[in-house]
């Protein structure tokens, strides 16, 4: 009985511990304005992926050739219709939903691939020379240019583009956590957990990942807004999303031929586009310095 | 093989004979071996069972590479390891797990040897995870037996290491070195980082825990004095050679090659009076990629002659139980 509850007591003491550490680098992260606008925008891209369907006023593909260019401001359409009459407001709002989701993918996709390689290289010797040459092959191609081939190959679609962006980040990922890993591994509880008969498999897992995440969770932050902007270019060039998908970029290309009668149809977009790469980047930022390694934690 | 110790009723548990450690040195565009850092350098002795066997000399002379290249931490450049007369210098990790649970090891750093990221509860119970199979309700109740051994409480278990005193660290090292009831536990420095005060407490911890499981030390130091009061046997290290091996008695009474007594007369005394019959080494400690011939000590020996330049003198039992690799052993500078 009396050992139940100190055991539920360590539990709750433990926890709050726990939580000091990342109310650290909360709270740090929110003494910067710029990360906090950050957030705040962020948090207001994923309201409207996630309620798309409530925030809307109009179905974004529906056409009304009636109501076709209406500028900003006009009744029933807050934002504009487009060429075909189709609500602006509504179609960034979906948008909003599918950069996020395209971002997300890639990022994600890009660190699996990116935190693998940089793993292995950084702590085999031997398999370095090998990931290495080819991450170093990977960087050779500008980003834009490699995304395009591979879409090239694989079909247009936003699947596509994803694997695409991820496949771009791979090198840059691979590099900064092998140079982690690198430092890491010379550490001396490394030296330490081997000494008690761990598999490199769990020194890598348990050991050198949780302590490289500081420079992983800023890269992949960064590298967020990389992937919405290429996406958006990707959409621009008419590889990525297919109309009539209201993607950012798709709509600002199909704005362009209006630039000079409805100036909003390229504006708005570009203004969103603008503010999500923007935020992503100042909380990326804010996160790098948030995360010192002079911080509390060692 | 003769025993040679004064303790020959004693079992055998561990023993080196030649190990060599080199390190190679790469240069050049080519990456090429242009030499070796010589760190171990034909190293052989014995450890007996519940025995502490204390290594001295100064930084760089090779006394942690040998704490490592025993648990297989560094590959041996030539010699063997028998433990229980079985070799291990060259078993696969799979087949070394067993001797893992024998042999560990509690490092110089508390600061270092405590992975930040990670709850010192689930650090101890790693080491279950990874040896043995327990229940998670098990593996919680073994760390905490744990921990009350040592001296921590339960309620550490959720701590992060930061939350603790260097002390408290190193105690938490020596519990997870002592987690699988090993026969044999190498301190490397282990008491070198603390407080004069911290270290007699850890010391004493030490020597209840060799009492209570009969564990051998190989305890590996620079402090002389720390090693008087700890050790059963000392060895004294010098530029990777043994210099000399004895009982902390026949060592500190009647040092017998010229280093050792070197390093016996710096121990600080506290005395009214200037302390003139200490020794004073001249010049630096060779270069371990580049050693003297001859004997490696002759550079700096005070009663080094023609022949210490030529020759390296043999390792040689003069006393029983007490060896030394000097020309003119016994001679007092």
């Amino acid at each position: 009985m009396t050992n139940a509850i100190l055991t539920t007591d360590i539990r709750t003491s433990g926890i709050k511990k726990k939580e000091k550490v990342y109310i650290t680098t909360l709270k740090r992260l929110l003494k910067n304005k710029l990360a906090i606008a950050g957030i705040i925008i962020i948090l207001v891209q994923i309201t409207m992926a996630i309620f798309a369907p409530i925030i809307a006023t109009h179905d974004p593909v529906k056409q009304n050739l009636i109501a076709s260019e209406l500028p900003v401001f006009s009744e029933g359409h807050w934002l504009g219709t487009d060429n075909y009459g189709r609500d602006v407001w509504s179609r960034i709002v979906y948008g909003a939903r599918i950069s996020l989701l395209v971002g997300v993918t890639a990022v994600s996709l890009g660190l699996i691939g990116g935190i693998t390689l940089g793993l292995l290289g950084g702590y085999y010797k031997k398999l370095d020379g090998i990931i290495m040459r080819v991450v170093d092959l990977l960087f050779s191609f500008p980003g834009i240019l490699l995304a395009m081939l591979i879409i090239a190959v694989l079909g247009t679609n936003l699947v596509n583009v994803a694997i695409a962006i991820s496949i771009w980040s791979i090198p840059t990922c691979a590099r900064i956590v092998r140079g982690s890993v690198l430092s890491i591994k010379e550490k001396e509880y490394i030296m330490a957990i081997k000494s008690l008969g761990a598999s490199d498999f769990r020194i890598m897992m348990r050991h050198i990942l949780p302590n490289a995440f500081a420079p992983i969770i800023v890269f992949g932050t960064m590298r967020m807004a990389t992937a919405i902007l290429s996406t958006a270019s990707l959409s621009f060039l008419g590889l990525g999303a297919q109309p009539p998908t209201p993607e950012w970029g798709a709509m600002i290309a199909q704005g362009q031929a209006y630039m000079w009668t409805s100036p909003h149809l390229t504006i708005v977009p570009g203004i969103a586009i603008m503010l999500i790469v923007f935020a992503f980047n100042v909380v990326g930022d804010g996160l790098r310095d948030a995360l010192d390694p002079n911080m509390d934690i060692q | 093989m003769v025993t040679l110790s004064t303790k020959s009723d004693q079992k055998i548990l561990l023993e080196l004979k030649g190990v060599k450690k080199y390190f190679p040195i790469k240069g050049g565009i080519l990456k090429r071996v242009q030499g070796h850092v010589k760190a171990v350098e034909d190293v052989s002795l014995q450890l007996f069972e519940g025995e502490s066997l204390g290594v001295v000399g100064e930084s760089g002379c090779g006394k942690s590479t040998l704490g490592r290249a025993i648990l297989g931490l560094e590959e041996l450049t030539e010699g063997k390891i028998h433990f229980r007369n079985e070799e291990i210098q060259d078993l696969k990790r799979k087949e070394k797990l067993k001797f893992v649970k024998e042999m560990q090891m509690i490092f110089q750093d508390p600061y270092a040897s405590l992975n930040p990221r990670q709850r010192i509860g689930h650090a101890l119970e790693e080491v279950f995870t990874m040896h043995t199979n327990m229940s998670a309700k098990e593996k919680r109740s073994s760390v905490i037996d744990l921990l009350n051994e040592v001296g921590l409480k339960e309620e550490h278990f959720e701590r992060y290491p930061h939350e603790f005193s260097g002390g408290q660290r190193q105690r938490i090292g020596i519990a997870r070195a002592i987690a699988l009831n090993p026969s044999f536990v190498i301190c490397d420095e282990a008491v070198s980082a603390l407080d004069v005060s911290v270290q007699a407490q850890v010391l004493k911890l030490l020597k209840t825990l060799q009492e209570k499981y009969q564990l051998s030390y190989l305890f590996i130091s620079h402090d002389l004095g720390v090693i008087r009061y700890f050790c059963d046997r000392v060895l004294v290290m010098y530029l990777g050679n043994t210099v000399e091996l004895g009982t902390v008695k026949g060592v500190f009474a009647n040092p017998l090659h010229p280093y050792t007594q070197a390093l016996l007369s710096a121990i600080p005394r506290p005395s009214v009076q200037k302390n003139t019959n200490r020794i004073r080494l001249q010049g630096d400690l060779p270069n371990p990629a580049d050693p003297p011939s001859g004997c490696p000590f002759h550079t700096r020996c005070p009663i080094a002659q023609d022949i210490c330049k030529i020759n390296k003198p043999d390792w040689q039992e003069i006393e029983p139980g007490h060896f030394a690799a000097c020309h003119y052993v016994g001679t007092k500078i």
